[in-house]
């Protein structure tokens, strides 16, 4: 039961929400608000650093300069995604090496999308267009939400990552219409990352119990089916465009209601996949603890100097 | 791993164009000041979005708060005479 005193604060919190207004660090908001926006934030964030590795795996093999540099450029946008959400969790009072102990001991989830395997050149392709395509749906939507830092940090994050989905349509375009080789890449690499970045929408509202809280106060303005839906219905004409074929025989698009029917999603493989049972789960966190370890070093030697130099002034 | 605390926090505002003001743009951690202007660069410039950085360490800056702020306004809520619209001026008077 609240005190008339936490009622207060609550109604005017709900107030400003409804009427469209931004909270901002420093203004009251419920504990629970507070919580499920460090864990959403940090865990976008987590996203973006783990979601540098599988394309990274590609910047030594890219096919031509020009892609390189591209690839290079994207890559090191996710870094800078990942930290501004960091920067953004921190207003509300979490420290970064408490969020970075969560990830590297499995304690905070990441996008589970980036549990699987870059095979081929085509899959960099396949994750630009389809992975980026899906997450700049969903950061549309985060962008209008409530909290005032994390939806700064959406529209900043927005603006980047539309090269991102183009250059990885792009890919696939230059495949699907090269040597036959280079179209079954493509058509492969389509095969085997349509449905995990169907799944990356997150499950049915139904399943996700956090849901309609996050909906009350704004932080999530719309359901993740809805958001699915409208990936489905813009992405498969994207691919048919350039002749190519989605993994689902019970695709087809419905005349009446405007949208696109899909076959049954494997929520399994997603929870299984969620639980740490990806093909790439233990490579990619161990990356992350060994990047961590391994740049201790630097952190150390930017501190002394930091301190060597206050010490000199001081003197 | 031993004692591995983070960088103190810097805010970042960046300056779009000569005549702008500076904005905030968000934070960065880093060891110096000369290392917060490049990690604040890099983190927040990549596409040109300004000619000049401004950091300043995050606990440098004093605020006004949020829950205080209807009474610590509240001063110029009530001098309408500060605004041009209260004077009433005859109509076909120019440049006023």
């Amino acid at each position: 039961m609240n005190t008339m005193e936490e009622q207060k604060n609550l109604d005017s919190f709900q107030k400003k929400i409804d009427e469209g207004l931004k909270i901002e660090p420093k203004d009251w908001m419920p504990e629970a608000y507070r919580k499920q926006l460090i864990r959403m934030m940090s865990q976008h964030a987590h996203s973006e650093i783990v979601g540098m590795l599988p394309e990274g795996n590609w910047i030594t093999r890219a096919p031509s300069l020009r892609r390189k540099a591209v690839l290079l450029s994207k890559v090191q946008d996710e870094a800078g995604h990942g930290l501004y959400l960091y920067s953004a969790a921190e207003t509300l009072g979490v420290d970064r090496t408490e969020l970075l102990q969560q990830l590297h001991t499995g304690k905070a989830k990441y996008s589970s999308i980036f549990n699987y395997p870059t095979l081929t050149w085509a899959d960099v392709g396949a994750i630009g267009w389809l992975v980026d395509g899906a997450a700049i749906m969903n950061q549309t939507m985060l962008a209008r939400g409530s909290y005032g830092p994390y939806s700064r940090a959406m529209v900043r994050i927005c603006k980047e990552e539309s090269f991102h989905n183009r250059q990885g349509f792009e890919i696939m375009t230059v495949l699907a219409n090269g040597t036959a080789e280079q179209k079954q890449m493509a058509q492969d690499a389509l095969n085997r990352w349509w449905w995990p970045a169907i799944m990356m929408l997150g499950p049915s509202d139904d399943q996700s119990p956090n849901s309609e809280q996050l909906m009350r106060w704004k932080v999530k303005l719309e359901s993740n089916d809805e958001i699915r839906q409208r990936f489905i219905d813009r992405t498969v004409p994207q691919g048919l465009f350039i002749g190519l074929t989605f993994p689902d025989k019970d695709l087809k698009f419905n005349e009446s209601t405007g949208h696109y029917e899909h076959g049954p999603i494997n929520w399994d493989e997603f929870f299984n996949v969620v639980k740490g049972n990806g093909p790439c789960n233990r490579e990619r966190i161990k990356a992350r603890v060994n990047a961590d370890k391994e740049g201790f070093w630097v952190r150390e030697a930017a501190r002394a100097y930091a301190e060597k130099k206050k010490a000199m002034v001081a003197a | 791993m031993s004692q591995d605390t983070q960088w103190p926090l810097w805010e970042v505002f960046i300056q779009p164009n000569a005549g702008i003001p500076h904005k905030h743009a968000g934070s960065v951690h880093a060891a110096d000041a000369e290392s917060a202007l490049m990690n604040a660069r890099d983190v927040y410039t990549r596409r040109s979005e300004g000619i000049n950085i401004w950091v300043v360490p995050s606990n440098a800056i004093t605020a006004s708060s949020p829950e205080d702020s209807a009474s610590f306004f509240e001063p110029s809520n009530d001098k309408p005479y500060r605004h041009p619209t209260f004077y009433k001026i005859p109509d076909g008077v120019k440049y006023l």
